[in-house]
This record gives C-alpha cells, structure tokens and sequence, in this order.
C-alpha cells in the first residue's frame, strides 16, 4: 500500500504545479518588487507615496484574505474567465513584490554613498544612476535575503490549495481524505517533495551569490 | 545610503519635469481607482442593500465573535510559540551535543515545513472535530521555531566579555543565561520577535482553510448568507469590511514594534536593536536559506 507508486502520477502533477506557480510568482514578485523598490527611492513625491502605501497594505494584510480579495473581487472588475492558476500568481506575485521592494531597498542602502555621487557627478541621471550604478551593486547584497524570500514564495504556494490550483497541499487534502493511506506517510512524502524544491532554491541562490560576489 | 543621493538637487528644468511626472503618476493612479471604483458600482457592488446588514447589532456581534475567535487564537499560540521558542533556543545553546542536534533539527525541520501541510496533517490526524487545536498547534510549531532562531541570535549578539565577566565572577550557567544574557538579549530582539507576532496574527487566517471558525471564515459565511440584491453576492463588500479588520490589527501591532525600536535607540543602557533577523514573509515563510 504505497501511496507514492500508486498515485504516481498525482506527485508528479502536484509536484510541477507547485514548481509552475513558484516560478511564475517569483518572476512576477521580482518586476514588481524592483519596480516598487525604484518607485520608493525616486525624486518623484507621489511615486514614493505609493510605493510606500503598496509595500503597507500587502505587508499587513493575510494572503488568504488576498487570495480571497483576488478570486472574489476580479471577476467583479470585469476580468472574468481568469484560470485559478493565474489568479493564485496574481496573490502570490503581489504579496511577495512588498518583500522583495524591501530586501531591494535594504540593498540599495548598502551601496557606498560615493557610487552614486560618482554617478552624478559624471552627469547620469536617476534612471542612469539607479539602473547602472547602483542596482547592479545593490543585487548583490540583496541576494541572500531574496533567497530566502522564494523560499518562503516556495512554502506559501501551498495556500493556494484551498483556490482550485492543483498542487501539492492539495494532493495531501484530497489524500487524507481518502480512506486507507496513513496520513503520516502521505505527510512525509508531499513534505520530500517540499524539502526537494527548497533546497534546489537555496542551491541556486548560492550559486548565484558566489557567481556574483564582489570583493568590497 | 539614503534616497536623496540618487539624484541631484533639483534644479528649474529638473523641477518641472519632476512636478510633470507626479501629475502623470497622479493621473494614472487616481484614473485606475476612478476605474476599480467604476468597475465595483456598476456590477452594483455599492448596492445599500449589500451593506446595510453591518449596521445590524447581530452581525456586529458576529463579526465580534469572529474577531475574539481570532484573537483568542492568536493569543494562545503567541504565548504557546515564546515559551516553546525559549526551550528550544535553550537546547540549541545548550552545552549537551545530543540536545543541541536534537533541537537543531526540530527547528530547521518546523521552518522548513509549508505551515498548511503541518496544520493538514495535524488536522487530519488529531483534531478533525476540533480545528481549533490543528491551527494552534501547527502556529506554535512553526513560529515557535523562528522565534527560538530570533532568541538565539539575540543571545549571540551581546557583547561576549558580558557572559565572561558573569562566569569571572561565580555565577552558574543558568544564572549567567537568566541574570544577564536574556535580559539584554529581549530588549534588543523585541521587535523582530514583535514582528513574528504580527506573522503569527496574519496565519491564524490559514484557519478558513480547515473551516475554523475564525474572522475570515465568518466573513465568507456572512457574505454567502446575506441574500444577493440584483444578482450580487455580497462579496466584495465582505473582502473591504474584513480586510480593513485585518490590516489594522496587524497595524496597530507593527506600530507597537516600532515604538519600541524608537525606544530601545534612544537609551543608552541597553544594548542597541540588532538589525532584523530576516525578512519574514508570514505563513510559513521565515528567513530560512538552508531547510
């Protein structure tokens, strides 16, 4: 009474869909997050302004209740017929893009002062400054961090299990369910199967981060 | 390096274009809440007759219920989660090799775990009738991990020659860990373990996944139940009425962090914050690099 050889192909679907809705929120969260980031240090007021509110609201709020705002309140708006799978990103992305505005602007605070005094002084505008100079600089620095933030994107993809997104948590909902497996086993192998796409994160960030190193 | 050396002071021409760009922001935010707001009243979501059930006293007194339920919840979990924090922050120090293993591997495997996976199975396997406890339980586990990670770290962060000036003077381990590392340790890691209770805060939500009845839970039974006006369920005006609740609660506890953190900078006597441990995402989301 295996539960992994008999549902086989149940794993491997579960286990793509957390894969497939952990990368398209981790790119989604990252534009976001550096556009928001760029918005939260530019010289226009208003820009600030809103980035600030934006990284406020998603910072406080409880992803289920944005998961719920997402599902409930699009189709409202009049963008029906949106698949739950992009609906699930849309949560995901946007919740995660306050995070990952923060790591960024922590990054940029660690970039010496003297970078983008260069920068200006050699007449770059913001966009030149902030593109060039110190965004590469600032990526560095925030690598860590970012790491840990699709780590966490990783673990709360779960979530979307209780939206009609197939997927991990789901296959243990639907599996516990089912009479005659023991949840524990059941638990081990959907936890394995988390444990194998945090580690390959973390792998890769640090690999990202010894590719990237500067000495400083 | 703080926002303003990104760019010069403004001059004539700089000005301008700068007042350009706000006007145009301005023009674009403003024109998609024009939009949202268009959107919501014309699939007649502003609709009197799907808000006026909030001026009833009887779901006042539901949404209170639900708020306590929360709150109760939270409550239990956050005290829960410190003292199992303290155990295993204390057996990650400990000077026993098997009980720092043991612990260690506790936590980086409660850190490592998606919350909802622990709250499943400890849903499925202990409290099916009792929700309550799976979601209590799964909040201590994971939380109670970061937090012990948060202790440690603090403990880690006062100044060595504090512990050794302890010991030169007499004091047993255990005196040296409560007279004069924790005190100092607590005062400069209150924020980040006050923003973990605001992570806690924000989970105890994942209990309207297990049908717990909790504030959001009682949220959606309140939106299915009020009869639709024209075809409208009343959703919509739900998610505002319940979200706002919930961003302020977690609001009003950030700001308590905060406060503190402005305290603790302006004494002298204690130790200065440590810079937060990691960014934490919530919901089984802590700083963890290596699970």
């Amino acid at each position: 009474m295996n539960v992994l050889s008999d549902h086989f192909a149940e794993f491997r679907e579960g286990f793509l869909g957390t894969v497939e809705l952990t990368a398209s929120s981790a790119l989604l969260a990252l534009v976001l997050g550096i556009l928001i980031a760029g918005f939260r240090v530019s010289p226009v007021p208003v820009l600030r302004a809103f980035g600030t509110v934006w990284v406020t609201l998603l910072r406080n709020t409880p992803l289920v209740l944005l998961f719920l705002a997402v599902t409930l309140g699009l189709p409202a708006l009049g963008l029906k017929g949106w698949d739950s799978f992009w609906l699930a990103v849309l949560a995901l992305g946007c919740y995660t893009s306050a995070f990952v505005c923060e790591a960024v602007r922590s990054g940029i605070n660690t970039v010496p002062v003297g970078q983008a005094e260069a920068a200006r002084s050699i007449g770059m505008t913001f966009t030149q400054t902030l593109g060039q100079i110190v965004l590469p600089q600032a990526a560095r620095t925030a690598i860590p961090p970012l790491g840990s933030l699709m780590i966490a994107l990783a673990k709360n993809t779960a979530i979307a299990s209780g939206f009609n997104v197939a997927e991990l948590a789901a296959l243990q909902k639907q599996l516990n369910a089912d009479e005659g497996y023991n949840i524990y086993v059941i638990f081990l192998w959907i936890a394995l199967c988390y444990l194998i796409i945090t580690f390959a994160i973390s792998g890769l960030f640090r690999l990202l981060e010894s590719r990237l190193a500067v000495a400083r | 390096m703080s926002a303003n050396v990104l760019y010069d002071a403004p001059g004539p021409k700089a000005r301008i274009r700068n007042r350009i760009y706000g006007a145009l922001s301005v023009l674009a935010i403003v024109g998609l809440l024009a939009f949202v707001v268009q959107r919501l009243d014309s699939t007649g979501q502003f609709q009197s007759g799907l808000w006026e059930a909030y001026e009833y006293t009887d779901t006042q007194n539901r949404i209170l219920d639900g708020l306590v339920t929360t709150l109760k919840t939270f409550g239990i979990a956050a005290l829960l989660s410190l003292a199992l924090g303290t155990l295993l922050a204390a057996a990650r120090l400990s000077d026993h090799a098997p009980v720092r293993w043991a612990a260690t591997v506790a936590v980086e495997f409660f850190r490592a775990m998606p919350l909802l996976i622990m709250i499943f199975l400890l849903y499925a396997a202990f409290f099916t009738n009792d929700p309550m406890w799976a979601l209590v339980i799964g909040l201590t586990l994971y939380n109670g991990s970061v937090q012990a990670e948060i202790f440690r770290s603090g403990i880690k962060a006062v100044p060595q020659g504090q512990g050794e000036a302890a010991r030169a003077l007499g004091l047993r381990k255990t005196q040296v860990m409560a007279y004069v590392l924790v005190p100092q340790a607590v005062r400069s890691m209150l924020p980040s373990i006050i923003s973990q209770l605001v992570v806690t805060l924000k989970d105890t939500a994942l209990g309207f996944i297990i049908l717990y009845e909790e504030l959001l839970f009682v949220g959606k039974a309140f939106a299915q139940q009020t009869e639709p006006v024209n075809g409208v369920y009343a959703f919509i005006p739900m998610v505002i009425v319940f979200g706002s609740i919930y961003i302020l609660l977690c609001l009003a506890l950030s700001g308590v962090a905060t406060w503190i953190e402005r305290r603790t900078k302006r004494s002298r006597k204690g130790a200065p914050p440590a810079p937060p441990v990691a960014l934490d995402l919530g919901t089984g989301g802590s700083g963890v690099v290596n699970p």
